[in-house]
């Protein structure tokens, strides 16, 4: 195997102390509660499908926003929206209708490519838009990311309770007033930001790792919802902070280690709940 | 769980029917609904698939609006009284696949409709836990749904339809999928609550059998229209062969429980009877009226 080395770096903490790392590390604070908050939420709503394909609808967004020279996030969120609220104004079953989202997310993500071949500057950029680049979020970024973790907050703060009983039984809370619709329109658009805020770490391909998987790992050890959320939002932020340390120790991508964290939590949180049932 | 202090006088109707009719997609479901059924009664809505009595069940709740006529329920047009109503739909058992404890579900019943920040005060958490008790399921309090058989999430739903005082209990197919054991505790909570804190309660049910020792009368759907009967009236072949489409013998026992059972030649089809809504109104229309 030559050429490649998987050597430790004895300077990484020289790295963690770049400029551009204490963004990282914000961004992933950032992050982390958008995503621990609102993954829960989708999985209670049986949505996770919906939500990974926002991400491939943000695509062509991206890289359209890309050929036209304007911030990637903008064009992603505008797309993301766009989708969330035709999937939102459909209803609840619509974001369970896994054929029409897996249709249109494959056709989202062609478009993306072909919009990224018809410039190089886009085309640079598809990359970073796929697999994420958490190390070169900028300030502006950040601010923006956590306006709308503030956003998120105060929004959650008035329909939780209306918005987890419509998850739990959609017909029961509409028969006792809830306004169901809004209450899907107002999640899907909520979502719609949380991918645009989270495809920046990981990209749009492994976003599902970083929003669903630390909510199913939390769902396992917590029951309370509350609970749930802010577990949820910890093994977020230890897989990006943990990403983050170990790629700059070893020679692998933030990308990479932050989804494999996860994905590692989530396993051993399968493994030891499979034993603990057998006994 | 006491009764909450009634508005609608005790000898008021509790559901009133008015030449209510219901279309969907274009097509009439069913019409000529004019019957009233009494507070404090425990009635079946029985019919064959398809013909309409999860839609009926929701147009009481002003879910689905109707397509002619009126429905009045608790002294209201449909759907203004539904806080006073427990509903528990057809897809809960089945389809939950939630990681909420019981108790956080029976809690919602309470507090699901509130916006705002809310923080979950002992005196919820008691009534909760009544509810839970009320139907035998308070050990299971803290389990997971996704950990509950059937059976047991069939009664958190209840507990969670009764939290809220209802005056009147809605249930569609609640002892479908159920083993015996689970069907009986669940007849065992609906007679309990009928009998000790006199609430209305409506069963949509496609086999009424375990449900006979409790009822006092029943909506039949047949050829396109609503009628309402006492216990006595329902039970009678004819009408049940009629209904189902299929034989049907009435059997009493010798404790007095009466029984619907297929009868012997149970091979033989009865042909069912499939008229037009329309032309059936008019041959059932004087049943109905003379009431």
């Amino acid at each position: 195997m030559n050429g490649i080395s998987f050597a430790f770096d004895p300077n990484w903490l020289t790295t963690l102390s770049a400029p551009f790392m204490a963004n990282a590390f914000l961004a992933g604070l950032a992050i982390s509660l958008a995503a621990g908050v609102m993954g829960y939420f989708t999985i209670a709503r049986h949505s996770t499908f919906a939500a990974h394909a926002l991400a491939h609808i943000g695509l062509p967004g991206a890289t359209g926003a890309a050929l036209l020279g304007l911030p990637v996030s903008a064009g992603l969120g505008i797309f993301a929206l766009g989708g969330a609220l035709v999937i939102g104004a459909l209803g609840k079953r619509a974001s369970q209708r896994e054929i029409a989202t897996g249709t249109v997310l494959a056709f989202a993500t062609g478009l993306g490519l072909f919009f990224s071949r018809l410039s190089s500057s886009a085309s640079q950029q598809m990359q970073s838009i796929l697999f994420g680049s958490i190390l070169t979020i900028s300030t502006g970024q950040i601010i923006g990311f956590l306006l709308f973790d503030a956003i998120l907050l105060a929004v959650l703060a008035v329909i939780y309770r209306p918005l987890l009983f419509s998850s739990l039984d959609e017909q029961v809370a509409q028969a006792k007033g809830v306004p169901i619709g809004a209450m899907n329109i107002v999640f899907m658009a909520i979502m719609a930001g949380v991918i645009t805020i989270a495809v920046p770490a990981v990209g749009t391909l492994l976003i599902f790792a970083l929003v669903i998987t630390p909510a199913a790992t939390a769902n396992i050890l917590a029951a309370s919802p509350f609970r749930a959320m802010v577990l949820a939002t910890l093994l977020c932020l230890v897989a990006i902070w943990g990403g983050l340390v170990l790629s700059a120790m070893f020679p692998a991508p933030p990308s990479f280690i932050i989804v494999a964290l996860s994905t590692a939590f989530w396993a051993i949180a399968r493994g030891v709940e499979a034993l603990r049932k057998r006994r | 769980m006491r009764q909450r202090n009634a508005q609608p006088e005790q000898d008021a109707p509790c559901v009133i029917f008015r030449e209510a009719a219901i279309r969907r997609g274009g097509r009439i479901i069913w019409r000529d609904g004019d019957f009233e059924i009494p507070m404090g009664s425990v009635t079946a809505i029985v019919g064959t698939n398809g013909t309409g009595k999860t839609s009926m069940m929701k147009a009481e709740l002003g879910l689905l609006p109707l397509d002619h006529g009126s429905i009045q329920v608790l002294g209201q047009p449909a759907g203004a009284a539904n806080q006073r109503i427990g509903y528990v739909p057809q897809s809960y058992t089945s389809d939950i696949d939630s990681n909420l404890t019981a108790e956080q579900s029976v809690l919602l019943g309470l507090t699901g409709t509130m916006f705002g920040i809310h923080i979950v005060s002992r005196a919820e958490r008691a009534k909760a836990r009544q509810a839970l008790e009320f139907v035998g399921i308070a050990d299971r309090a803290a389990y997971r749904l996704s950990e509950l058989s059937g059976g047991q999430r069939q009664r958190v739903a209840i507990a969670q339809a009764l939290v809220s005082d209802p005056l009147l209990l809605m249930l569609d197919e609640p002892l479908a999928n159920l083993d015996m054991a689970s069907q009986r505790s669940v007849v065992d909570v609906l007679a309990k609550l009928n009998r000790e804190m006199g609430m209305t309660i409506q069963v949509v049910a496609h086999d009424i059998n375990m449900l006979l020792p409790i009822l006092t009368g029943a909506v039949y759907l047949l050829d396109g229209h609503p009628h309402y009967a006492a216990l006595d009236k329902v039970l009678d072949s004819d009408l049940l062969t009629h209904l189902y489409g299929t034989s049907v013998r009435v059997v009493t026992t010798p404790q007095g429980d009466m029984f619907v059972t297929p009868g012997n030649g149970s091979g033989e089809a009865v042909p069912q009877h499939t008229h037009d809504a329309a032309e059936l109104a008019m041959m059932h229309h004087h049943e109905g009226g003379s009431r």
